[in-house]
């Protein structure tokens, strides 16, 4: 266990978003924000795509545990070193390490802790927020089948949810909504969303604007959201 | 069905993963463990295929991704036309972007799909497996999968009643085993595994090291009571045994 826990240094690309079609945070960046909400002590859940790159960013001396809903308490970094395990997966089945202390149950545990209300945190990726704090994220009509995974029992089991997710689809559309027109995995859970274009809060008429990526204007924002939005 | 009495067997030890699925019937409801990888039993599901079991009702986390190369999945028993409903968590791919085999399947109407929240599955496993018959959850409440549900108040809040969901055959993946049966996971390898075993009839585990003689094992580490577990097989080495292996977080 010694090597898993040897949390080899991985690098990890903190910087602005590189390729010509993209403005405002990358993809780490929008985790890193996230992460700079994390409070010394919570037991934050990471779920797949952006969210599991929280797991890399610096928040100071803060010290979270990181819970994956497959069963791990106590995550460490992603792709620890060539020494890691293959049975050692988070969420969205990548390699991950383990920290100091880190412990290992089975699922019905890993979601009896989810829903009674001992994560702090969980950061979800979200096709669809309303400013009711509703969000989207398992199905896409007209799409069938769906991915629910674990969100529903995240979203309704944690403490605070927050929702990571492009700012608009490719189109330019707005994915920041009055009322969310995909099918719902939970309603008004959403505390805090973040975008590549900055970090919002929903507050029931629109967004309370938190943060901007750099680069990014109010009036840009503005154009690009399906509500209003609210700098105090 | 086929009749085992001639396969080769020592105790609950089978020399093959086709001897040890050989007398699955038609019809079957089998709950297939693993999370992304870990705890998958690849060598049962190839046996499984291969042995033509039909009418099968498949429980699994997930039907299967767009990943290749593309070991053994539920969707392969889709293919092959002897799945006609699966439960799980994800029937569809994770990316928008992406296809997974089973949607085509799916859309054609040749396969149903019973998308069960992720929690919610496992503790209807748990509840199989520990003779509770239903219990209400907060999960789902206010979505599509709550529509025609019944809904319950309790101080003040709305739960979603669920019913257990016992299986015939629970195929699972361990680390470790004895010849009594009990289990050892290693890492995020348990999963579904141990709840999956308790829900079922019969319980068909592969494991990844030699089967050791009953009392080798500490039985304060044994994560899954031989009592759940009936036939085990020792995954052999590749080529022949099916293992897996890893893939890398996209960060940009």
């Amino acid at each position: 266990m010694s090597a898993l826990h040897a949390a080899a240094a991985v690098a990890v690309d903190h910087a602005p978003a590189k390729s010509a079609d993209r403005i405002g945070w990358s993809r780490q960046q929008m985790a890193d924000r996230c992460a700079q909400e994390f409070q010394e002590g919570w037991l934050v859940n990471l779920g797949i795509g952006i969210p599991t790159l929280c797991a890399n960013t610096d928040i100071g001396g803060r010290q979270v545990i990181y819970h994956a809903e497959n069963g791990v308490i106590g995550c460490g970094p992603l792709e620890p070193g060539a020494e890691d395990d293959p049975n050692l997966v988070n969420a969205g089945g990548f390699n991950i390490g383990l920290k100091p202390g880190a412990a290992i149950v089975d699922h019905a545990l890993s979601f009896g802790i989810i829903r009674s209300g001992r994560v702090d945190v969980t950061v979800l990726g979200a096709y669809e927020v309303a400013c009711n704090g509703d969000f989207a994220n398992w199905l896409l009509p007209p799409a069938i089948g769906g991915t629910v995974g674990g969100a529903m029992d995240l979203a309704v089991g944690a403490k605070r949810v927050f929702a990571v997710l492009e700012h608009t689809q490719r189109d330019g559309s707005p994915r920041l909504l009055p009322r969310c027109g995909l099918p719902l995995t939970a309603t008004g859970v959403v505390q805090l969303v973040c975008t590549n274009y900055g970090l919002f809060q929903p507050v029931g008429q629109g967004f309370r604007v938190r943060d901007l990526a750099p680069g990014i204007s109010l009036e840009f924002v503005s154009a690009a959201t399906g509500c209003a939005l609210f700098t105090t | 069905m086929r009749a085992i009495a001639d396969i080769h067997r020592t105790g609950k030890v089978f020399d093959t993963a086709e001897a040890a699925v050989a007398d699955i019937a038609d019809g079957s409801t089998i709950a297939i463990g693993g999370f992304a990888g870990p705890g998958t039993p690849y060598n049962l599901m190839r046996a499984l295929r291969d042995q033509g079991a039909r009418d099968l009702t498949i429980i699994s986390n997930t039907v299967g991704t767009a990943h290749q190369p593309r070991p053994p999945d539920v969707t392969t028993f889709v293919e092959s036309g002897q799945a006609k409903k699966v439960i799980c968590t994800f029937a569809g791919a994770n990316r928008p972007t992406e296809i997974i085999p089973f949607t085509r399947f799916h859309e054609a109407g040749e396969v149903e799909a019973e998308v069960v929240a992720m929690g919610t599955l496992a503790e209807r496993l748990r509840a199989a497996g520990n003779g509770i018959p239903a219990f209400y959850t907060p999960t789902g409440v206010g979505t599509a999968l709550a529509e025609g549900r019944e809904v319950r108040t309790i101080d003040g809040r709305d739960y979603l009643y669920e019913r257990a969901l016992p299986a015939d055959i629970a195929l699972i993946r361990a680390w470790k085993a004895d010849t009594a049966g009990n289990l050892v996971f290693r890492l995020a390898q348990r999963n579904f595994n141990p709840l999956m075993a308790m829900a079922a009839k019969l319980t068909i585990a592969e494991v990844e090291e030699p089967i050791l003689p009953a009392g080798a094992l500490d039985p304060d580490q044994i994560h899954c009571p031989g009592l759940f577990v009936h036939r085990m097989i020792q995954v052999p080495a590749t080529p022949e045994g099916l293992w897996f292996f890893r893939r890398k977080e996209r960060v940009q």
